[in-house]
């Protein structure tokens, strides 16, 4: 028995999703509004050969069927950055507007934070932090090759980050895209669900909590807290959420961004959540051809 | 005079009266710098911070944010000064030399590709030696160009304008420095693509 194999009950139709995990990901990239719109991008890249599909739910999403969009010119340019669909998802779910104070607390290799920056209009503060020094230098070069000017990075432990030194007394919009098992990669890493299960769930599911709590606790009154991971366990999902709603000032908010998805879950293996996680949203692989996903909005009420 | 403390960032003095670190340029020298050499307009910056961490490496940040802060990074490293001639970094070129109009090089596609590339060439080139801002006319896509023709009779005269606005469509690439009749491509080794 495989990783996925106990997520059957949760499917409606498992053996689509088998087969969606089977298969390899379409060539995607995102256009770096900073830079560039979709059409000066996607004349660019046809001028090269390169086919273009826009993504009917973000047409800032483009398929390219060439798998080394990193060879083309809009890419030297800073136009596009290749960038999985289903990863384009939390930012647009936080939806800064410009001008904000956002915090992308595990931020690195940077495909988020550009997106966040791009959502700013490259305005205000956005702080990418992540305690992973060797993987911030593609952040930083990313957000360079981008022209993103509003973002100051930090090499920290999320769980004890402070607001203050920026000049402020809270953020007003937090992402928390928290490491997690990553098994709904699989269809890029061979071997995502290597170790994958119950118990390294419940692992990594304290510092996911710590860093959810951490990120409510530096969010202002009335903003907004994204919690996202790119693992289908719900003790790294619904759980982790579920145990901040019963003593963080925060409720769920339901979110529609236009991409197939299913509802967080309520129960799970004997445990029962908050009947509010339904707002929360999975994307599996087989409802829009992408990787797997969850996301779940939170907005500060203290 | 205190020292230059490169863990920091450090907010550039408004002007020369303000200046307490020695060496250290003043905000509004920077502005001049990109106005004399490249004709950027100084309200293009209006709404940047400028910063010094490390001796003479200078960053640009959309944000305003308290002085001495220490992080990894704030925006983009911008420019090199402390030294004869300062010299842009790739990807300020990049972002801000499309409001550039003095000292940028028009490569054609072959040059482009030799450039981003990390070759150097011999241009045709007759302003001044230095620190130049590369671009390069973007291609149109044939999609685009069949659009643009489909239009009837009446856009026919159009297609001449259109093409001209297309290679009039130029994007900066970086920095080349101008010697000899030579473009030296300043493309970090990391940047650099074969295209």
């Amino acid at each position: 028995m495989d990783a996925l194999e106990r997520y059957e009950p949760i499917l409606d139709d498992f053996d689509a999703f088998r087969a969606a995990c089977e298969r390899p990901l379409p060539s995607v990239v995102r256009v770096n509004g900073i830079k560039a719109d979709p059409a000066r991008a996607t004349a660019a890249l046809e001028a090269e050969g390169v086919a273009v599909t826009p993504r009917a739910w973000n047409p800032r999403v483009l398929e390219v069927d060439t798998a080394k969009p990193g060879n083309t010119w809009p890419y030297f340019h800073g136009w596009i950055h290749g960038q999985e669909e289903v990863s384009a998802v939390p930012a647009r779910v936080l939806d800064p507007d410009p001008g904000d104070a956002v915090w992308d607390a595990c931020a690195a290799p940077g495909s988020k934070t550009t997106q966040l920056a791009d959502l700013l209009d490259d305005s205000g503060l956005l702080v990418a932090n992540d305690d992973n020094l060797g993987r911030l230098s593609a952040l930083r070069s990313n957000a360079e090759r981008l022209g993103a000017t509003c973002v100051a990075v930090t090499n920290e432990d999320a769980r004890r980050f402070t607001a203050e030194r920026f000049g402020i007394d809270a953020f007003d919009a937090v992402l928390a895209d928290v490491p997690c098992t990553c098994e709904g990669t699989i269809r890029k890493n061979a071997d995502a669900l290597d170790g994958a299960g119950r118990e390294a769930s419940l692992n990594i599911a304290a510092l996911q909590e710590d860093i959810l709590r951490r990120a409510i606790d530096l969010t202002r009154p009335g903003g907004t807290v994204v919690y996202s991971t790119c693992t289908f366990a719900p003790e790294e999902n619904e759980a982790v959420v579920d145990s901040v709603l019963a003593d963080e000032p925060v409720e769920l908010r339901a979110f529609d961004i236009g991409l197939d998805g299913s509802p967080g879950l309520t129960a799970w293996d004997g445990d029962e959540y908050d009947a509010s996680l339904a707002k929360a949203r999975r994307f599996y692989p087989h409802q829009n051809d992408t990787g797997g996903f969850f996301c779940a909005k939170l907005e500060v009420d203290r | 005079m205190s020292e230059n403390v490169s863990h920091r960032f450090e907010r550039l003095p408004a002007s020369p009266e303000e200046r307490d670190v020695e060496g250290r340029p003043t905000r509004a020298e920077v502005l001049d710098y990109w106005e004399e050499r490249f004709g950027v307009p100084r309200d293009v910056f209006a709404d940047y911070t400028f910063w010094e961490k490390g001796a003479g490496k200078i960053w640009v940040s959309a944000s305003d944010v308290p002085d001495g802060l220490a992080v990894e990074s704030l925006g983009m490293t911008f420019l090199r000064t402390r030294q004869e001639h300062w010299k842009p970094t790739t990807n300020a070129a990049q972002r801000f030399g499309r409001h550039a109009t003095e000292n940028v090089v028009v490569l054609d596609a072959e040059e482009s590709r030799a450039f981003v590339a990390g070759e150097d060439r011999e241009v045709a080139w007759d302003g001044d030696w230095g620190y130049l801002i590369a671009a390069h006319a973007v291609e149109r896509s044939e999609t685009a160009n069949r659009a643009s023709g489909d239009e009837g009779p009446a856009s026919h005269a159009d297609d001449h304008e259109t093409a001209n606005r297309a290679s009039d469509d130029v994007e900066p690439l970086g920095v080349g420095l101008y010697l000899h009749g030579e473009l030296r491509s300043m493309i970090p080794k990391g940047r650099r693509r074969d295209l």
